[in-house]
């Protein structure tokens, strides 16, 4: 047994949290910042927290993750970090030279008060900064939040800082992308460019974090949403926000800037929340869903139809974040499955609220808990209690399914054992008939493994 | 010695490797890459801070206390003080193997323990939601061991670890409770947790048991993290050679083990870096000499063999250790020899921790490979040049900042394990007792060593030499391969392993193959992307 310590018996708990079922602020930024053309992520504290988000981010994509750090010491840590700050800047532009560095602060800078706005204005009065090359901020403590939270934050450091109104309206649509992989946010522009709605999808990690083998390391590849798109968001007709609590603060951040009115939405998992982010996209740029996605989708329920028998009643117990987790569960119900377990270390009660509507209207007796000690360990002595058909959510997972002997399906961040995640989508109808197979090789590989030799069936 | 492969002029390739750094960055960088002369042996600049922002493979204090020492241990309940992500990055990433004897023993390597600080505690104060963890922890697991390890604002906010340790030590009676001040910030790189580790070990654990190890041939493994099972196969050999190890520090460990630690009669050292400060110690308190050797290669780990057979001077010992390579050898032999023609004159790189980048040139040698260029990412001067220059580093501000223990002989457990004369004669015969002459003595002459390499000098270099394969770690692992040359992580071994002792070569002869010579490399242009392929210019069959 793996996790042989995991006992059965639940204790509340109020200072040890085991087996987190989130992580800290700054990897959010970082992976945010990853999506601006040209950017370079630069963390504003230790040299560890660098290392280990560079590490996770790695691993998770098999791709180069560039970032800088202030490799804060003991003196900084007194005397506080602008000075180290106004070096790293200085240091990047002439050496790495990119159009951007998006600071993000750590649980270090933040503790000792060090203020970025302040310090980036100084590197700009200081003539630290090039001409046409800017550097932008988000504040990010780990001690407040989670890896989500940080994500939302320098994505909303992203919207206030580069866009402007022109007071020209342009005939395009913002679409914030929340933390989604670059499979998927290039799955949205495909689905906007299908429906014929000019978009500036922000973030945009594919073509950063998805980039091809060409014998030559691009140290700013070639995806990523441009300054100018950027700017120009501030024109936009209006915003998408895709997913509540990685997303939503950026439009709001928008719409007080700018005044671009917004809309949030659930990220597009699973059937339902495509069909709302296809309604609500076809809708404010007045097109009419070409038949090319009404195919999409019918392949999608085609398959939902053909297959329901293996997946009613299957017993799911899953973590993960926020904006995933709530329209993943949607889609659970509509397969009719039986969400039985949710936690999501991700604190906050918009996300409580959301998600207990949810399960009150269609599935009130999950267990559902988030933000401290909702962690992985409460989760698998749930599971000890009540047992589950298939457990969902990130490599961590991996521990309990095999010690439960349970199905597992990688979900969420981070995956570091498998691939897939980066190339083929979760959101959409595709990404949803993805996930459907997954399901469905989960659950009949297991009917396979455990059926009786008379039982055994050719064709399912 | 010198390559017999053709180097770039290194003096030239420096000055390449610094041009772009604004003037003061230049100048230091300067100091940190140097032209390799293994018969002078010129000073490198090492252990001095990184310049922010030019892209370190650095980490931090808590990565080397947490990380390193500490995160290989099964039956210490590790705790993370502070908010989640420390905790959360440590989780099970490095790869440590542990094998506990039944599934009753205590393992806690595949959890994750942390307070998950939130902000009210860091404005009023940890302390108590600390206690309250290790409460929990204690009421959960009963665990002989807690530790406790401090992350950046636990030490801003003056939480004291310690006090609380000792208090919640006190209350339990059956737990011994301790906390470590490794808070990123401290030192320069993961090199200050290290030594923090050590001094927490030292104070806490070593010693505490004094039943006496039973065996002819006692030793304590230390710098050995089990990495993909590198101890596992350590302790195979050992078993077969007859050599009892009473503790390792600390890959597949045991609290009791390391208590005990204090019984054996020698410390061989393979990471010099991460655990020098407790041969030091053991050998000031209790009189136990250390020696550095090398399992990493088949020839170095006999040529280790014989110098702990030698150190024991036991004739049957020396005849086993004889017996063993005997038989251990044909093996290796027989896969190196169909390897080698394959390998021979190619060239590797090697940019990674503090000790490794030393050790698996010992390997690329058994592969007829040429090191070009070398460095560590968190090493000392006496890792580069010996620890005959320890008396002349000078104690910088950031490492002032680490205790030094003072250790004293213990009044009753100190018993010198060689005399002085016994250990003199043993240095004559090349043992390496209390002794390490560094990376750069084994190192070619041009060969060009970099301390704590930048992203950009990284992409230079290969730029440059175009090196067969390059070594370091999971940051650099897929942007040295984006340029099309194979990267083979020495941290996590591609999560591959064992490297250490007889097994390991093989498995590293087997991987570096695989990977130079792997077909991928040679497909990354498509066809229509090759010169002088006229695809999609004009159709062949025009001109038929």
């Amino acid at each position: 047994m793996l996790l042989r310590h995991t006992s059965k018996e639940v204790k509340e708990r109020e200072g040890l949290t085991i087996n987190p079922a989130k992580t800290c602020q700054p990897i959010g930024a970082m992976y945010a910042a990853l999506g601006i053309h040209g950017c370079l992520p630069h963390s504003h504290g230790s040299q560890g927290c660098c290392s280990y988000h560079r590490s996770t981010l790695t691993r998770h994509y098999k791709e180069p993750v560039m970032a800088a750090t202030s490799s804060f010491t003991e003196g900084a840590s007194v005397f506080g970090g602008q000075a180290n700050l106004l070096a790293a800047i200085e240091t990047i532009f002439s050496v790495y030279d990119p159009d951007i560095i998006a600071v993000h602060s750590t649980c270090l800078s933040e503790t000792i008060g060090d203020d970025l706005q302040q310090i980036t204005r100084k590197a700009k009065d200081d003539g630290k900064v090039p001409e046409g090359k800017y550097v932008i901020f988000a504040s990010t403590p780990s001690f407040i939040g989670s890896h989500v939270t940080g994500y939302a934050n320098m994505v909303t450091g992203i919207a206030t800082q580069f866009a402007v109104s022109t007071g020209v309206k342009k005939h395009q649509f913002n679409i914030i992308a929340g933390w989604m992989e670059p499979s998927d946010m290039r799955e949205i522009k495909r689905l906007s460019k299908e429906l014929g709605v000019k978009i500036v999808l922000f973030p945009d990690t594919s073509d950063v974090l998805d980039a091809p083998q060409t014998g030559k390391h691009e140290f700013y590849p070639k995806g990523g949403t441009t300054v100018a798109e950027l700017q120009s968001a501030g024109d936009s007709i209006s915003s998408l926000a895709l997913g509540a609590i990685s997303a939503e603060p950026a439009a709001i951040a928008l719409e007080k800037s700018c005044k671009v009115a917004f809309e949030t939405l659930d990220m597009p998992i699973g059937l339902s929340a495509t069909d709302r982010f296809i309604m609500a996209l076809s809708q404010v740029a007045g097109v009419k869903v070409p038949d090319e996605i009404t195919a999409e989708r019918g392949r999608l329920v085609d398959v939902m139809a053909d297959m329901e028998q293996y997946l009613y009643g299957k017993r799911v117990a899953l973590f993960g974040d926020p904006d995933q987790l709530l329209p993943l569960t949607e889609f659970l119900l509509d397969l009719n499955m039986k969400p039985v377990h949710i936690v999501s270390g991700t604190p906050g009660q918009r996300f409580e609220k959301q998600m207990r509507q949810l399960l009150d209207a269609r599935s009130p007796e999950t267990k559902f808990r988030n933000g401290l000690q909702a962690d992985m360990f409460l989760l698998h002595q749930w599971m000890k209690n009540e047992p589950v058909d298939l457990l969902i959510g990130n490599t961590y997972g991996k521990y309990i399914a095999r010690d439960e002997d349970v199905p597992f399906i990688r979900f969420g961040f981070p995956i570091l054992d498998r691939i897939g995640h980066s190339y083929f989508p979760n959101v959409g109808y595709s990404g949803g008939l993805r996930l459907v197979e997954k399901l469905l090789n989960a659950v009949m590989d297991r009917q396979d493994r455990d059926a009786l030799e008379e039982k055994f069936e050719l064709v399912m | 010695m010198e390559a017999n492969i053709h180097f770039p002029d290194p003096s030239k390739v420096r000055e390449e490797l610094i041009q772009k750094y604004p003037a003061k960055v230049a100048k230091k960088r300067a100091k940190s890459i140097i032209v390799n002369d293994p018969l002078i042996i010129p000073e490198v600049q090492a252990n001095v801070r990184t310049v922010p922002g030019i892209i370190t493979q650095r980490g931090c204090s808590y990565a080397g206390c947490k990380g390193v020492v500490l995160g290989p241990t099964r039956d210490i309940v590790n705790i993370v003080h502070g908010p989640i992500g420390c905790s959360f990055y440590a989780w099970l990433t490095r790869r440590n193997q542990t094998r506990t004897e039944s599934l009753m023993d205590a393992n806690y390597i595949p959890y994750c323990f942390s307070t998950d600080m939130q902000e009210e505690n860091v404005v009023f104060g940890g302390e108590k939601k600390l206690k309250i963890a290790i409460q929990e922890a204690y009421d959960l697991f009963h665990p002989k061991s807690i530790a406790i390890f401090s992350t950046c604002p636990v030490g801003l906010i003056g939480d004291d670890v310690h006090a609380a340790s000792k208090e919640m030590r006190e209350k339990f009676g059956d737990c011994n409770v301790f906390g470590f001040s490794c808070e990123g910030y401290r030192g320069v790189s993961q090199s200050a947790g290290h030594h923090i580790a050590n001094n927490g070990v030292f104070k806490h654990m070593v010693g505490r048991n004094n039943t006496p190890s039973v065996g002819k041939f006692k030793l304590n493994l230390l710098g050995e993290y089990n990495i993909g099972g590198d101890a596992f196969e350590i302790e195979r050999i050992f078993e077969k050679v007859g050599i009892t190890l009473v503790a390792s520090f600390s890959g597949n460990s045991t609290v009791r083990a390391i208590e005990n630690a204090h019984t054996a009669d020698l410390n061989v050292i393979l990471c010099h870096r991460s655990i020098n400060y407790m041969g030091d110690m053991m050998e000031t308190k209790y009189g136990i000499p250390w020696m550095k050797v090398n399992f990493v290669g088949a020839e170095s780990t006999a040529k280790s063999l014989r110098k702990i057979a030698e150190y024991f001077g036991d004739e049957e010992l020396k005849a086993k250790v004889e017996e063993v390579i005997a038989e251990e050898t044909p093996r290796v032999k027989a896969v190196i020899d169909e390897i080698l023609p394959r390998t021979t004159g190619k060239t590797a790189m090697l940019f990674v921790g503090g000790s490794r980048a030393h050790h698996y040139q010992d390997l690329f040698a058994e592969l007829g490979m040429t090191t070009v260029a070398a460095g560590y990412e968190f090493a000392h001067r006496d890792d580069y040049e010996g620890r005959h220059v320890l008396p002349s580093i000078k104690i910088d501000a950031d490492s002032k900042n680490i205790e030094e223990l003072k250790v004293l002989p213990d009044p009753e457990l100190f018993n010198p394990r060689k005399t002085e004369a016994e250990l003199k004669a043993l240095k004559e015969k090349g043992l390496e007792i209390n002794g390490y002459e560094g990376m750069m003595k084994q190192m070619t002459r041009k060969s060009l060593v970099v301390d704590d390499l930048s992203h950009y000098e990284s992409e230079k270099l290969i730029e440059i030499y175009k090196p067969d394969i390059f070594c370091a770690g999971i940051k650099e692992k897929y942007v040295v391969q984006k340029m099309g040359i194979p990267l083979k992580q020495l941290h996590s071994y591609d999560y591959g392993g064992p490297y250490t002792g007889f097994e390991g070569a093989v498995n590293f002869y087997k991987d570096i193959d695989r990977m130079v010579n792997n077909p991928v490399w040679k497909l990354i242009k498509a066809p229509w992307e090759k010169n002088g392929n006229g695809a999609g210019l004009a159709a062949s069959y025009v001109t038929q």
